[in-house]
This record gives C-alpha cells, structure tokens and sequence, in this order.
C-alpha cells in the first residue's frame, strides 16, 4: 500500500530533456533572435519569451490540476487529491512570477509597478482566490472532507481564472492596455512576428514540460511525507 | 539516471557549441567573437549556465527522491 506505481507519462524521462532543452533554447533565441523594432517595447519585447510563458504554463498546469480534482471526486483516490494540490501550487507559483514579471515590465513601458488594467487585476483576483486554495486545504484536518472540499472549490476557482484571465478582459466595452484585450494587438495573424513565433511557441511548451516536472517531484515528495505520516499512525 | 544525465550534458555541450558556432558565424576577428553586438553572447552564455545548474539540481533532487523511494518499501 505504501508505494504507488506512477502513470508511465510521469515515470517517463523524455519530458523533462525536452522541457530543458526548449527553455534553454528560449533562453539563447529570446536573446539573439531578431525582434520587431517597436517603439516603446524596444527591446522588452523579448519578455514574451519569459513573462508570457509563465502564464501559459500556469494555465496549463491548474488545468491539470482541475482534471486531478475531478478524477479525485469520481474515484476518491487520494493521489488524486495529492496531484490536485501540488499542480495548484506549481500554478500559483508561475502565476506569482508571472505577476512579479509583468509588474516590472509594466514598469518600463507604460510606466507604472501597477496599471488598474482589469486584465491585471483579473490576474491579481485569480491569485488570491488560488492562495485561498491553500487556505481552505490547511483549515480542515479530516483527509477525505479535506480532498472533497478542495476539489469542488479546485473546479470553481478554475472556472474564475478563465473568466478572470481569459474572458472578462475581452469582454467589448472592457478597456484594457494590455495586449490581446481590448482591440489591443497580441496573437492577431498580423501582430506576432514570424521570427518571434519560432522562440515563442517552443518557450511555451518547455515550460508548460518544465511545470510537469516541478510538480511530479513535488507529488513524489507528498507522497513520502503521506507514507511516513500514515506508518507514524499505525 | 545517471544515463539521463549523461544525456542531459552532451545535449548541453552541444548547446554550448551552437552559441559559439553563431558567435563566430559573425562577420568578426575569430578572438572577438564574444565582444559582437554589444556583448550580448555573454549574457546569453552566464544566462544558460545558470539554467542549466538549475537543471542539474533538480536531477540531483530527482535521483535523492529515487533513493528515498527505494528505502520505503
């Protein structure tokens, strides 16, 4: 009972090479690429490469965790919960770097730590209501209520963050600085740069391979702290 | 692991030698091949060893994980 035999894909190596080796790429493309001469951007254009990814990868990875909380609600296994919550706490941790990144470079190019832009705030809002995952999972004590709770509020804060993130934010009469919202170029046919997308797209997926990764030695890591604390039990 | 890492390090010397195969593909003195473009390489190269120190500790990690995987049962 105490060892858990992992789903192949985890257990695989090919994955984590693969996420090394595009995010090194991105780190040698994102730098020596040829970029659009943009004003104002100028060169902090290359944050594509290093800010947007984070939000893909989170995206992504809270994504994965929303398929662990409803498998944990149809077959209460509580890897299933475990996997949930370190996939959640990957994904808060890009989406903090995200915010920090974003921040910073909204520094430089519109001029301010924090623009009151609802695409920020929306991101600012789904970070708060993912920290009050981790609030609502250390309040209880009883594993199973513990797991269920989780799940469902898992499902609804995913919910948020699309709408949040995603929807809102693009909504006709939002207005919005940031791009992709608003009427603002981002992802448009016309706005990514060809040369861009060649860094862009591979960044994403190495990261988003990388996100895997953290969280499968997090899981690991999870589970041996559940077995001890189980044999301490008994 | 230790055939992953393997893995992990050729692949990350072959990396190296990509960069400096287009630091010196630069119409420049072949000793200046670092100093091009306002020494940007440089920071390109210091920015890929810390990534892949980076890397390097999560392998460490990972193989740690194993042995303490292996001790539980």
């Amino acid at each position: 009972m105490s060892t858990r035999t992992q789903p192949s894909f985890f257990a695989a190596h090919w994955y984590k090479i693969l996420g090394a080796i595009l995010v090194l790429y991105s780190i040698i493309m994102g730098f020596l690429g040829d970029v659009p001469k943009l004003p104002i951007l100028n060169e902090t254009i290359r944050n594509l490469y290093f800010h947007v990814t984070m939000w893909f990868a989170m995206i992504f990875v809270l994504g994965g965790s929303v398929v662990y909380s409803l498998m944990y609600l149809s077959k209460s296994r509580i890897e299933d919960d475990i996997r949930a919550e370190v996939m959640a706490n990957i994904g808060i941790l890009f989406g903090v770097l995200g915010l920090i990144t974003g921040s910073f470079w909204a520094k430089f190019t519109w001029g301010d730590w924090w623009a009151n832009d609802p695409k920020l705030n929306g991101a600012a809002i789904s970070m708060l209501i993912y920290l009050a995952y981790i609030v609502l999972r250390n309040s209880m004590d009883e594993e199973q209520k513990r797991a269920r709770v989780a799940a469902v509020y898992n499902i609804f804060a995913f919910v948020l963050l699309v709408v949040f993130l995603l929807v809102y934010p693009r909504m006709n009469k939002v207005d919005s600085l940031h791009p992709g919202n608003g009427g603002n170029p981002a992802f448009g046919a016309y706005d990514l740069d060809k040369n861009m997308r060649i860094v862009f797209y591979p960044a994403v997926l190495g990261w988003i391979f990388m996100g895997i990764w953290f969280a499968n030695i997090s899981y690991r890591a999870a589970i041996l702290k559940y077995n001890q604390l189980r044999k301490a039990a008994q | 692991m230790s055939h992953l890492s393997q893995m992990l390090q050729r692949i990350i010397t072959l990396l190296f030698i990509f960069i400096a195969t287009i630091a010196s593909a630069q119409p420049a003195e072949t000793a200046q091949a670092l100093h091009d473009n306002g020494k940007i390489y440089v920071v390109v190269v210091i920015l890929s060893v810390v990534f892949s120190g980076i890397i390097y500790f999560l392998i460490r990690f990972e193989r740690r994980l194993k042995d303490l995987e292996k001790n539980q049962d």
